[in-house]
C-alpha cells in the first residue's frame, strides 16, 4: 500500500467519514474545517428525523477515531494550484500540503429565510426557523417562544420557488417539520399546530409513520397551500394567509408563533473552488459529478473529488455513505 | 328601498380563528381514524353517490376538520352507506363506520 496525502476540505458528517475512511485505508488524510468546531449542520440540530435520535449522540460517534487524521479547525483554504499529478493547497495558518487528491464536502447553506421578505423573519418578532427551533430544543430558551397557543410551520421557504432563485426541492425539509411539529406540540400539549405544504415528501423507510404518527397521535392539522403573505397585528400575533386548496378556499389564520422551513442552498465557497479548481458548476450552483450512476464524487478535475451535500440536498446517512464511498473511490484513484 | 337585487355575500373565506371544532372533537372520540385521512380522494373516486350528487367523502372530511358544518354536511345525505369508499381507501379507514359516527354526531337523520 502507498502512503499518499489527501485534503478533505469541510469538516461536516460527510468530510469526518471520508478521512476516517481514507485514513484506515492508510492514506494520510488532512481534514480542513473553516468553523471553529467539526460537525458542520449536524452540531446545530437537537434530534435526527426519522427516529427521534439526538444529535449530539450521532457527532459523538461520528467524531471518534479521529486520532489518525490531521484535522484543522478556524482554518481556511486559501489557495490550490496543480503541480504536475498533485495539488498544492495552503492554508490560512500558513501551512502547505501537497496533495495527490482533493475532496471537497463543503456542505450546503440554509436559505436565508429574511430573503422571503413576504414571511417577515428578522422584522416580526414572532417568525423563526427551523435552525432556530432546533437551537430552541436543544438550548431550552429563545425569547420569541413565549407559551404559544397557534403555532404554523411553512413548508418550502426559498425552495421550489423562482422568486428565491432556487427551483429545486429541498428534500430534508418536509421530514424536519413534521418532526419538530410533533416535538412543539408536545412541548405545548394545548397548543393548535397547523403545517402549510405543497406537497408532503415522506419518501424515506418509516418517514410516512411520523406523518401518520403527526396526523393522528398529535393531531397536527395540514394545510394544503402555500402561505402567501403574513403580517403582524397590533398585539404582536401574526395573520397568516393561503388557500385551502383542497377545499378551494382561501384561509386565514392568527398565530403566536411562525416557523419557516429555510431550505437546503449551494453554500457560497461552491463558487470559490469551482473558481480555483476550474470547475464547472450548473446554474443551481452545487457540484455535479462527471456520472450520476456511475462515477458519483468524481468531478472533471483528475484528482478532484466531492460528496455529501456539496452536491445537492442529502439526508444525514446518505451524506455519510457517500463520504464513506468516495474515499474508496479515491483510494482506487491512487493505486 | 329600491331592491338592485344585490345581497352582501356571506364570505366564503375559512377563518380558522373563528371555527368551532366542538363537533369534530366528538366525532374524533368516536371515530379517531378520521385524523389518519391523507385527502388523497380515493373514496370520491369510487363513490357511485358522487357520481350524481354532491356527496364527495374527502371534502367532506376536509371541512368538517375546518369547522365548515354547513357546506360539509349536506352532502351526507346522499351517501347510500354501501361501503365502497372503505374498499379502497389506503389509509384503512373505516369509512362506512366513520359516516355513521358523523351523522351522529352532526345528529343528521
Ligand atoms: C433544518 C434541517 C434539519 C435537518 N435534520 C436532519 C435529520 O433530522 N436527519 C437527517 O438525516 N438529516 C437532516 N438534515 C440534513 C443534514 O443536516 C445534512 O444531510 C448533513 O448536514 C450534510 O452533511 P455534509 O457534511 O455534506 O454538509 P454540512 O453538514 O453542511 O458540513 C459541511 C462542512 O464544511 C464546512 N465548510 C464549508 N465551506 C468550507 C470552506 N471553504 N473551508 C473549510 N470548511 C468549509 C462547513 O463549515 C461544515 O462544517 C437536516 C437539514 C436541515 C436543513
Ligand atoms: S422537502 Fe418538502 S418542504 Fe422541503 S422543499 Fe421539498 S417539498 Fe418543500
Ligand atoms: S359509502 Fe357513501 S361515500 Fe362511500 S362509496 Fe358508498 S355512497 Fe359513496
Ligand atoms: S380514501 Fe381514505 S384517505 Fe383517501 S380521502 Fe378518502 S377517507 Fe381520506
Amino acid at each position: 500500500m502507498n502512503n499518499r496525502n489527501v485534503v478533505i476540505i469541510g469538516g461536516g458528517p460527510c468530510g469526518i467519514e471520508a478521512a476516517k475512511t481514507l485514513a484506515k485505508l492508510g492514506h494520510t488524510a488532512f481534514l480542513i474545517e473553516k468553523e471553529p468546531h467539526l460537525g458542520g449542520h449536524l452540531a446545530k440540530w437537537d434530534r435526527l428525523f426519522p427516529y427521534g435520535q439526538k444529535a449530539d449522540e450521532v457527532l459523538n460517534k461520528i467524531t471518534s477515531g479521529l486520532e489518525n487524521v490531521k484535522w484543522f479547525v478556524d482554518t481556511q483554504v486559501t489557495s490550490i494550484n496543480r503541480i504536475d499529478k498533485s495539488y498544492n493547497v495552503i492554508l490560512g495558518n500558513g501551512m502547505s500540503i501537497l496533495a495527490d487528491a482533493v475532496l471537497l464536502t463543503t456542505g450546503f447553506s440554509l436559505f436565508p429565510a429574511e430573503k422571503k421578505e413576504e414571511y417577515g423573519y428578522g422584522i416580526y418578532d414572532r417568525v423563526i426557523t427551523n435552525a432556530d427551533l432546533e437551537h430552541y430544543f436543544a438550548e431550552g430558551n429563545d425569547h420569541r417562544i413565549q407559551y404559544p397557543k397557534k403555532i404554523g410551520f411553512v413548508h418550502c421557504v426559498g425552495s421550489r420557488d423562482e422568486k428565491a432563485g432556487n427551483r429545486q426541492c429541498s428534500k430534508v425539509c418536509c421530514a424536519t417539520a413534521v418532526k419538530q411539529a410533533c416535538e412543539i406540540k408536545e412541548k405545548f400539549p394545548n397548543s393548535t399546530v397547523y403545517c402549510f405544504y405543497m406537497d408532503l415528501r415522506m419518501f424515506g423507510r418509516n418517514y410516512e409513520d411520523m406523518y401518520l404518527e403527526a396526523q393522528k397521535k398529535y393531531g397536527i392539522i395540514f394545510v394544503r397551500g402555500r402561505v402567501s403573505e403574513v403580517s403582524e397585528k397590533q398585539d404582536g400575533t401574526l395573520l397568516i394567509k393561503a388557500e385551502d386548496t383542497l377545499s378551494g378556499k382561501p384561509l386565514r389564520v392568527s398565530l403566536d408563533l411562525l416557523v419557516l422551513m429555510a431550505g437546503m442552498v449551494q453554500n457560497s465557497d461552491t463558487a470559490k473552488f469551482a473558481q480555483m479548481l476550474s470547475l464547472n458548476i450548473p446554474e443551481d450552483g452545487f457540484f455535479q459529478s462527471k456520472n450520476y450512476f456511475t462515477a458519483p464524487g468524481v468531478s472533471s478535475k483528475k484528482g478532484v473529488f466531492y460528496a455529501g451535500a456539496c452536491t445537492g440536498p442529502k439526508t444525514l446517512p446518505e451524506a455519510i455513505a457517500e463520504g464513506k464511498s468516495v474515499a474508496l473511490t479515491i483510494d482506487e484513484y491512487l493505486l | 328601498m329600491i331592491d338592485f337585487g344585490y345581497g352582501l355575500t356571506p364570505s366564503s373565506a375559512i377563518d380558522l380563528d373563528k371555527m368551532d371544532r366542538t363537533h369534530f372533537e366528538i366525532l374524533i372520540r368516536r371515530e379517531p381514524d378520521v385524523l389518519k385521512c391523507m385527502a388523497c380522494g380515493s373514496c370520491a373516486a369510487s363513490c357511485t353517490a358522487g357520481v350524481y350528487t354532491t356527496m364527495n367523502l374527502r371534502k367532506g372530511i376536509l371541512l368538517l376538520s375546518r369547522g365548515q358544518e354547513k357546506s360539509a354536511l349536506e352532502q351526507f345525505r346522499s351517501c347510500m352507506l354501501c361501503g365502497k369508499c372503505q374498499l379502497v381507501c389506503p389509509r384503512g379507514i373505516n369509512t362506512r363506520n366513520l359516516i355513521l359516527s358523523i351523522l351522529k354526531t352532526y345528529s343528521i337523520q
